[in-house]
């Protein structure tokens, strides 16, 4: 079998490991874990002007299949931290989906129907791939001191930080830290030194993941089956990666032997009727079952969780690792704020609340598309059974289907917002996330909001629909414009139509680009309440 | 709006025929899977998933009345 491209990093010694008796190094935050949560939380936090420690206990990349879908929002999120266009050029974009009964197409679906935004609805790229250029990333910024070889083994909670004990090749050393953000996996080991809980619901279906190599024609969707031909009874996925690797994932039966499942003169005949030939090669192939199930609490003191190791879901959906970054985005901010003072230690507070509330919803969503895959008794299947027989010939069936409902970012009903005291006839409700548009610069050149929110310093930010009036703005507030004389112009109306705006129209964003209050016609103390609420200083 | 349980049908017992006649000469396997569609197409049809949630509760209700009573009758 073909080796996953890996890629390498040394070990090196820090000065921290020598200071003796001088007592421990002490940093605001120390992120444990180099996956894509981590590095992205680190890059953000490094870029909002914090020094941070990035410990991983491996010295390398991981190789193999893990995650491969990555969203709209999430290239968004790396936009801001610089690397999204990489990302992009790199992945394969797609935004259709096909879902298969049988051998005949039920129902096809599409996730960004419209055009108007930087960004696809998804691209495929293997985690690997993400990881090595968040590194990249991390190696242009000095405030990020990321350490290979360097295991968390203790953890004390202390009064104002955190003590930590590192293991490396070279034995232990101690750090201190005012927060730890713990961005280490499903199997965390900071969850369990924190003594946390991890319960949730365990699926008894077993799925087999092949990433094959070969050259096809076959277009750049996602295609799901329902008892496919070529695995009857059961459900299969079908999904290109770059390199010419297509992901395919079998859903087993629950008695299946992995070890006789995931020989590959097993899985090659499987494959080859499903494909219609043998011209293939094996990249990897494993076998997984999955839970869902989440921590109670993401925050233990001084230390955060985020990514799966605070939750996990089942895979269909994509929810998983751009979940995490959707952590790694809301943490960002608020971590930075505290630890300016700029804001009290409770709008940590809201994480959980935020995060947690998403997590659930992304549970949720993904034990319905596996329970709609797996139904657990007769009468479910049944079920099941009719809706695909429905699909057939009307709309409703086709839409009650569910192979993964893929991810979206979450509205959150939280504290930072301020309710609506104006009458909206849509637009993203405070809560939600920025939907990008179209807009042009006053000298013709194009460009996307999600970008004027980014070149206006992704912090607070007032998104202003022009009506000649110069809204008075607090000075650390970034502005984006919409008409008036200087503005940019919203040339296509879609802005304007997006977030359902008249002239006067305003829109607060928070640094994580989700909407935190709007007025018809602002004022400034209606601006200053909205911002200190949403900065969690009430 | 709540679930209507007074009478609908001008003619209650057409309706009641009707069901049981799509019903005639089918297996209970058969019938299950008649029941199962008929369910979902008259479920989204309604479209209202609050009127969905009473119509689930009562149902149950009546399944539990039905084994109480057969419980009492057996004492």
């Amino acid at each position: 079998m073909a080796q996953h491209s890996k890629i390498q990093f040394g070990y090196r010694r820090h000065p921290d490991q020598d200071r003796g008796g001088t007592g421990a190094a002490e940093y605001p935050v120390v992120v444990v874990g180099a996956g894509p949560v981590g590095l992205s939380l680190a890059i953000d936090l490094a870029q909002r002007g914090q020094g941070v420690v990035l410990l991983d206990d491996a010295d390398r990349i991981g190789e193999g299949s893990r995650a491969i879908c990555f969203s709209k929002r999430s290239l968004e999120y790396w936009d801001r931290l610089g690397i999204g266009q990489r990302m992009v050029d790199k992945g394969v974009v797609w935004s259709v989906g096909k879902i298969f009964h049988g051998a005949s197409l039920l129902y096809q679906f599409n996730l960004l129907p419209e055009q108007g935004h930087r960004r696809p609805a998804f691209i495929n790229l293997q985690q690997f791939y993400a990881e090595a250029y968040l590194v990249d990333r991390v190696q242009e910024l000095s405030a990020i001191d990321l350490r290979w070889c360097n295991k968390v083994t203790g953890l004390q909670p202390r009064n104002d930080h955190v003590a930590l004990t590192i293991q490396t090749p070279d034995g232990p050393y101690p750090l201190r830290a005012n927060y730890v953000v713990a961005c280490d996996g499903a199997r965390s080991s900071l969850r369990q030194m924190v003594g946390a809980e991890f319960a949730g619901k365990v699926f008894e279906d077993q799925f087999l993941i092949a990433d094959v190599r070969m050259t096809a024609e076959f277009p750049t969707e996602r295609w799901f089956w329902f008892d496919p031909p070529f695995h009857a009874g059961r459900s299969a996925l079908l999904h290109k990666q770059p390199d010419d690797i297509w992901r395919i994932d079998l859903q087993l039966h629950p008695d299946a032997d992995p070890v006789i499942e995931k020989r590959p003169e097993n899985v090659r005949p499987r494959i080859a009727r499903m494909l219609g030939h043998e011209k293939f090669e094996f990249e990897w192939i494993s076998l997984y079952k999955f839970q869902c199930r989440r921590m109670e609490k993401f925050i233990h003191g001084r230390v955060m969780f985020a990514g799966d190791a605070a939750h996990q879901v089942s895979p269909f959906g994509a929810r998983g690792a751009n979940s995490g970054l959707e952590d790694a985005e809301n943490l960002a901010w608020k971590l930075d704020r505290v630890l300016r003072k700029t804001s009290p230690e409770a709008l940590l507070e809201t994480y959980h609340g935020e995060r947690s509330a998403a997590a659930d919803e992304n549970i949720r969503e993904s034990t319905r598309s596996t329970d709609f895959m797996a139904p657990a008794s007769a009468q479910e299947a049944r079920l099941r059974k009719a809706v695909l027989a429905l699909a057939k010939e009307t709309e409703f069936g086709k839409r009650m289907i569910n192979g993964g409902r893929l991810s979206v970012p979450s509205t959150y009903h939280t504290p930072l917002s301020t309710a609506d005291g104006e009458a909206w006839r849509g637009g993203p409700r405070p809560g939600a996330s920025m939907p990008d548009a179209p807009i042009a610069a006053r000298g013709g050149e194009l460009g996307f909001l999600t970008d004027a929110f980014i070149k206006a310093g992704a912090r607070f930010t007032l998104l202003e629909f022009g009506n000649g009036v110069a809204v008075d703005v607090p000075d650390d507030v970034g502005v984006v414009r919409i008409g008036g004389s200087n503005g940019f112009i919203d040339s296509t109306g879609l802005a304007a139509a997006r977030y359902d705006a008249e002239p006067g129209t305003a829109y607060l964003l928070r640094p994580d680009g989700y909407v935190a209050a709007r007025f018809r016609q602002p004022t400034r103390s209606a601006l200053d309440a909205a911002l200190a609420r949403a900065a969690g200083i009430n | 709006m709540p679930l209507s349980t007074s009478s609908n049908f001008a003619k209650p017992d057409d309706a009641f025929r009707a069901i049981v006649e799509a019903h005639r000469g089918l297996s209970d396997a058969q019938s299950a899977d008649l029941d199962a569609a008929l369910v979902l197409i008259l479920a989204n049809h309604i479209g209202d998933l609050g009127v969905l949630a009473e119509a689930i509760v009562l149902a149950q209700r009546r399944m539990l009345d039905a084994s109480q009573q057969q419980q009492q009758q057996q004492q």
